[in-house]
């Protein structure tokens, strides 16, 4: 019993840890599209801001230093996305595919130039260098108290601080979109700007301001990934992540707190794949670990199609505003 | 025909700049990159057998702009088309040998059209959105693939994750044996028959598209779907139809890569393939000849980069995707501010008037840029 409890709280713990960048990137998609810019453009945020993180705190020596790269590089793409879609009235689609080659052209050929490692970024060894892990107070004082023991030392207590920024992450998303003006006009965007535009207030204004957005969450989700996670930058290390973010997006259709519930259950889906790996379950052989990986697509798929409740994307989601024809 | 150009001219530009950046002389990189691919005939071989798989995705993402549909799914219709032309190869023994090629291209053509059929069907009946169900379904692809090949098609005891070797009946002759054939010595090159395939599909895609009644309710869906329906045209129907064609032709990628140079299905074959043909059918404006011709530039970039990367080791081929993604923003995302540009430049008393005609769908060119 005691076994089953601490097994379960580290699949937990490690399920937490891989939703960490979805959560991120999710809200960042969440932001965008709210206000009426498609964002498939989400993974090469992320790669760019993994790529810069690494880099910046390697040769400064902080992570600190590193995150602020990490956000300034996700925001020059987040930019030339909103320029493209805002201002230059261009298909959101294709700007965002665009970002993804770019982020992954230039992470790795940049990479290569600078390091000569095959696009690599040398491993950060120096311990500032990294996000660390918490340990909360008592957190080995109570190992021993059965159930909660356990949830507390591997759940609650030993994550880095960007996991504790992403879970805070949602609730402020959640309280600024529905409880403040500001918010309330960013929705309004996403579903009429016309409106929004009639009112006085620039459309223009709200979709900047959640595009940026988005890149500062984006730059949180892609430092996690090079300075937090792993020590140091690998290329394609998003490994579709992005993609994975926005099936997520979808799956909430569109919503904070679902946000949260679905990633976490990707996160788990993620980390069940890798424990089970290689073992025979009685019964069943083999698990395909390809048919949980393929999960969270399929079953963003099956919602699409409108099979278990209907995801309505924002109305104005994709279409560029036109002041006056 | 000046909008292209000048936005294509705008991408290498800042590719050189990128270049500079990292220390190397772009102009030397140019002279390189035009050498490798065209300088000699093994050079222009591999150019043509890169442009090859970009005439076919191309064309898939071209004709699915021209119903007004984002086809993201490329890369996946051409990796599900390898697995239709890997088992009619692996157990087409009972078919006669020379129905081997022609079934495994049909093969190919019907599962690349097959797995592109789902979204359109789903978009069509249940209005789910066409991108992200082909963005999800080139994941699926990957998944599906890596079990199959891993599991089911490997043979026992071989540890890398492919397919047996095909029969020589299999394989699509290469050029070279052809023009041997006929007396005429070529270098060994992968450039094989399916180049002709692809110039015959594009051919093919422009007679469909601009001179067939299915073609021209596939282009008035594109417009206007509204227009379309006052017209008695279905939308659901062409949405389905105009998807299912471009999956057949990505389907074409797996033909030359699978049938025609590797003999064996691999893993990841396309190589992202699916996402340069949206670079070749922006560039090209959504037409069969301007995609042959991007594709061949296309081509170039990759022969020429792979020599480039020989000579120069600060260059890796990952400057090939820099390229192609700075091609996708400036001619496909920023395509509306050059145009829009250039119009304004005429206006000012150049021209009388520029009609700034584009021959990209409304819809894809600038989204609800036309449709209440």
């Amino acid at each position: 019993m005691a076994d089953a409890v601490a097994a379960a709280a580290l699949i937990l713990a490690s399920s937490l840890r891989l939703s960490v960048p979805l959560i991120f990137a999710c809200l960042a998609g969440l932001w965008s599209e709210r206000a009426g810019i498609f964002d498939i453009g989400l993974e090469g945020k992320m790669l760019a801001a993994a790529f810069a993180a690494a880099a910046a705190a390697d040769a400064s020596g902080s992570a600190a230093v590193g995150l602020a790269a990490g956000i300034a590089a996700s925001l020059a793409f987040a930019l030339a996305h909103g320029f493209a879609s805002i201002d230059a009235r261009g298909n959101q689609i294709v700007s965002g595919a665009a970002v993804n080659m770019l982020a992954a052209g230039l992470t790795a050929a940049v990479g290569n130039a600078w390091y000569g490692q095959g696009g690599r970024t040398p491993q950060l060894t120096a311990p500032a260098s990294r996000f660390g892990d918490i340990a909360w107070p008592g957190a080995e004082a109570v190992r021993a108290v059965p159930v909660l023991g356990p949830l507390y030392r591997d759940l609650v207590s030993g994550h880095d601080v960007l996991t504790y920024l992403a879970l805070a992450a949602v609730p402020l998303t959640a309280f600024v979109l529905y409880r403040t003006r500001f918010g309330l006009r960013l929705r309004a965007t996403g579903e009429n700007p016309a409106a929004v535009d009639t009112a006085g207030v620039s459309v223009r204004g709200i979709r900047y301001a959640a595009v940026l957005i988005a890149g500062v969450l984006c730059g949180f989700a892609g430092t996690y990934l090079s300075v937090g996670q792993a020590a140091g930058f690998l290329t394609g290390m998003t490994a579709g992540k992005g993609f994975i973010a926005l099936a997520a997006l979808v799956f909430a259709k569109w919503r904070p707190w679902p946000a949260l519930a679905t990633c976490f259950l990707f996160g788990f889906l993620d980390a069940a794949a890798i424990r089970l790996q290689g073992t025979v379950l009685p019964g069943i052989g083999e698990v395909p670990v390809q048919a949980i990986q393929a999960l969270p697509y399929l079953l963003t798929v099956v919602l699409l199609a409108g099979f278990i409740g209907r995801a309505v994307p924002p109305r104005a989601g994709g279409i560029p505003y036109t002041k006056e024809r | 025909m000046l909008v292209p150009l000048l936005s294509v001219a705008t991408a290498f530009l800042a590719g050189g700049l990128v270049l500079g950046a990292i220390g190397v002389d772009p102009w030397n990189a140019l002279r390189e990159l035009v050498g490798g691919s065209l300088g000699s005939g093994e050079g222009l071989g591999f150019t043509l057998y890169y442009a090859t798989d970009f005439i076919f995705t191309g064309l898939a993402v071209s004709l699915a702009f021209q119903g007004g549909l984002f086809n993201i799914g490329a890369d996946g219709q051409a990796y599900i088309g390898g697995l239709g032309c890997a088992l009619v190869c692996l157990h087409g023994g009972a078919l006669p040998p020379w129905l081997v090629i022609p079934a495994g291209i049909a093969a190919a053509a019907a599962f690349g059209a097959a797995w592109a059929t789902v979204p359109a069907v789903l978009q069509a009946r249940r209005g789910s959105h066409i991108v992200i169900t082909t963005i999800m379904f080139n994941f699926l692809a990957s998944t599906l693939m890596a079990y199959v090949l891993v599991n089911l098609l490997r043979p026992t005891g071989d540890m890398q994750a492919e397919s047996a070797a095909f029969p020589p009946a299999a394989i699509v002759p290469s050029l070279q044996s052809v023009l041997a054939a006929v007396g005429i010595a070529a270098p060994t090159t992968p450039l094989n028959l399916s180049f002709v395939l692809a110039l015959a599909c594009a051919l093919a895609v422009w007679v469909f598209v601009w001179r067939t009644r299915t073609g021209y309710e596939i282009r008035t869906v594109g417009q206007n779907p509204q227009a379309a329906v006052y017209g008695g045209i279905s939308p659901a129907r062409v949405t389905v139809l105009a998807m299912a064609l471009s999956g057949a032709l990505a389907g074409g990628v797996a033909v030359n890569e699978i049938m025609g140079v590797q003999g064996r299905l691999l893993l990841d074959f396309t190589s992202g393939y699916g996402f340069v043909g949206i670079a070749v059918a922006l560039m090209g404006r959504g037409h069969p000849l301007g995609v042959v011709l991007a594709s061949f530039l296309f081509g170039m970039l990759y022969q020429g980069g792979a020599e480039l990367a020989f000579d120069e080791p600060k260059v890796t081929r990952d400057m090939i995707v820099v390229v192609q993604g700075l091609v996708v923003f400036f001619a496909g995302a920023l395509e509306g501010l050059f145009r829009r540009g250039l119009a304004r430049l005429f206006d000012a008393g150049l021209r009388p008037r520029d009609t700034g005609e584009t021959s990209l769908p409304p819809r894809v060119a600038e989204p609800g840029g036309e449709i209440p």
